[in-house]
């Protein structure tokens, strides 16, 4: 795989360098999660005693698990309500492909340019008019309409991969289509349907247009709640980091674990 | 004959019903609120003023498009879209090839590179702010201090730039992610015969490389541009679109009209304007991938 035979040292000193400057503020915040408020704000220094005071303090006012748990309900609710409506429409784009299919894709990608905020104020309305507004239920749905063009499209993207006989003699044993997705498809594309639901997932958590504008004390996810700290209000940058520390890891590692079937899902399979 | 034809209508009828629940609701999701936002836009209407909205033609466009702010915005929104490209999509390219080279821990540092696309905007905004470029007690102040440099006051004298820093550090990671897939299917036997003709780094790159990228960072533009176009979080954790309107973008301005001054007519007309915009570049991202679906 590597388009380099001769040994160059520098290489690796230089491509470590990079990687350790762009990971850096990941780092620090890390590290200040473990300081004491003091600490925190003090000369930036490596050598600190490390407490877990602000993770405590942080995890024992209320808010905190709240708001990770609303992110926790509305990212994988959405998931799950995406992958119900994308897996039929999925498998029959990709084994049972009709003159239109192609265009219907390509309308549902054309769906995601629309920019959020170009229809902010009738989704805020529609919110406000249906009781939905600082509600789960309500970024529930819109996330899951956020993601499901992306999902549609990664599933297919995986589905048209698989060997198309296994489907056809399970259809020949008089196989439904129930059956068909249930016991065939999705056991064989587990693996993709699986990275799918990561990325929906990771782009549920890290959403922050309509959290932030939709949301309130209630339904805020942590996108939202984090926001809360940039108030002018004095500085508690341990808090903060601890809270962040908190709500990016489970994404970076579901990121890490995923990222090479992520590609297919960003780019809508144009780059696999 | 007949059973392949009607074989085939059943078919489609299949899935035609397969598809139906995520079509409609999708319609739904696009047709409802594209068709409010363009009916909003032509009236007067404003949630904290008595009276029902009223049908007012194009006024909304044309106060809109009267108003410095809009101008400003618009540039700044290029500004902020163009810099972030050039520096995560030459950036990420770099760093592509860099990362496909042979070394110790590469999975490792390549994991690293790309984590903060993991990171959530508003954290990442918020490490930026506060333990990197605060005035005073930041990891960038006491860098400068050190090598005997004057502090910078970030987002006071320089919004625009640390805006730009703040995303780029984001998107960066993006373009990496995406070409370092792309790269893997760079022919080693080429590159090969490349080198032995006498070719040297900076010529593969040029010759090589950069052709067999070109499709991939193409979609890396498109895509980023899209979601470029409405930063928004980032702005609103930072600077909130200030000082003045130093860093307010097409975005952050509809959401002022909207949800601080509850213009809704106005907003609506801001946001059709973004809609059209998006769109332009839409389409050209669009025909990219159905290119790759003829394939």
């Amino acid at each position: 795989m590597s388009t380099v035979q001769t040994k160059r040292p520098w290489v690796g000193v230089l491509a470590w360098l990079v990687a350790l400057v762009i990971f850096f503020p990941i780092f620090w915040m890390l590290m200040t999660g473990f300081k004491t408020e003091a600490d925190a704000v003090a000369t930036p220094s490596l050598f600190f005693t490390p407490t877990l005071e602000s993770y405590v303090e942080v995890q024992g006012r209320a808010d905190y698990p709240k708001h990770a748990l609303n992110s926790i309900v509305v990212s994988f609710g959405s998931t799950l309500f995406a992958l119900l409506l994308a897996i039929p429409a999925a498998y029959s784009m990709a084994f049972l492909p009709t003159k239109r299919t192609k265009g219907t894709l390509l309308w549902m990608l054309s769906t995601k340019m629309l920019p959020p905020v170009g229809v902010l104020m009738p989704i805020y309305l529609l919110s406000r008019d249906l009781g939905l507004l600082d509600t789960r239920t309500g970024l529930i749905i819109i996330y899951t309409m956020m993601n499901l063009p992306i999902v549609v499209w990664m599933l297919y993207t995986f589905f048209k991969d698989l060997p198309r006989d296994i489907l056809e003699a399970g259809r020949m044993d008089g196989a439904s289509t129930f059956q068909e997705v249930t016991l065939l498809l999705m056991p064989l594309s587990l693996p993709g349907i699986a990275s799918t639901g990561l990325l929906s997932i990771i782009l549920s958590w890290n959403e922050a247009f309509w959290s932030l504008n939709l949301t309130a004390s209630n339904a805020a996810p942590l996108t939202a709640y984090i926001a809360s700290f940039s108030s002018p209000e004095g500085l508690f940058w341990a808090k903060l980091s601890a809270a962040s520390t908190m709500a990016i890891a489970p994404i970076l590692i579901f990121g890490w674990m995923t990222q090479k079937q992520m590609v297919r899902g960003l780019t809508f399979g144009a780059v696999k | 004959m007949r059973t392949r034809a009607s074989g085939r209508t059943v078919g489609g009828l299949r899935s035609l019903s397969l598809q139906a629940p995520a079509v409609t609701l999708l319609l739904l999701w696009m047709l409802v609120p594209l068709g409010m936002t363009l009916w909003f836009s032509f009236q007067h209407y404003n949630l904290l003023m008595p009276g029902d909205p009223s049908f007012v033609g194009l006024e909304n466009y044309r106060y809109l498009f009267t108003d410095p702010s809009l101008w400003r915005a618009m540039g700044n929104t290029l500004v902020m879209v163009g810099w972030i490209l050039v520096i995560s999509v030459g950036g990420g390219t770099l760093l592509a090839v860099l990362f496909q080279q042979e070394f110790r821990g590469r999975g490792i540092a390549r994991v690293l590179a790309i984590s903060p696309f993991f990171v959530m905007p508003t954290v990442s905004a918020l490490i930026w702010k506060n333990m990197m470029m605060h005035p005073s007690n930041g990891v960038l102040a006491w860098l400068m201090e050190s090598l005997g440099l004057p502090a910078i006051d970030w987002f006071s004298w320089i919004p625009m730039t640390s805006v730009v820093i703040i995303v780029s550090w984001q998107w960066l990671p993006f373009a990496l992610l995406i070409l370092l897939t792309a790269i893997q299917s760079l022919d080693d036997d080429q590159v090969e015969a490349a080198r032995m003709d006498g070719a040297g780094p900076v010529a593969i790159f040029r010759f090589i490389t950069l052709p067999h990228l070109k499709r991939a960072i193409s979609v890396v533009i498109m895509i980023e541009m899209i979601f470029l176009l409405t930063i928004f979080a980032e702005i609103y954790v930072t600077t909130s679109g200030g000082p003045g309107l130093a860093t307010t973008n097409l975005a952050f301005l509809i959401y002022i009209q909207a949800l601080l001054d509850f213009d809704v007519g106005m907003a609506s007309a801001g946001g059709v304007v973004a809609i059209i915009l998006a769109n332009i570049v839409a389409i050209f991202l669009v025909r990219a991938v159905a290119r790759n679906l003829e394939e």
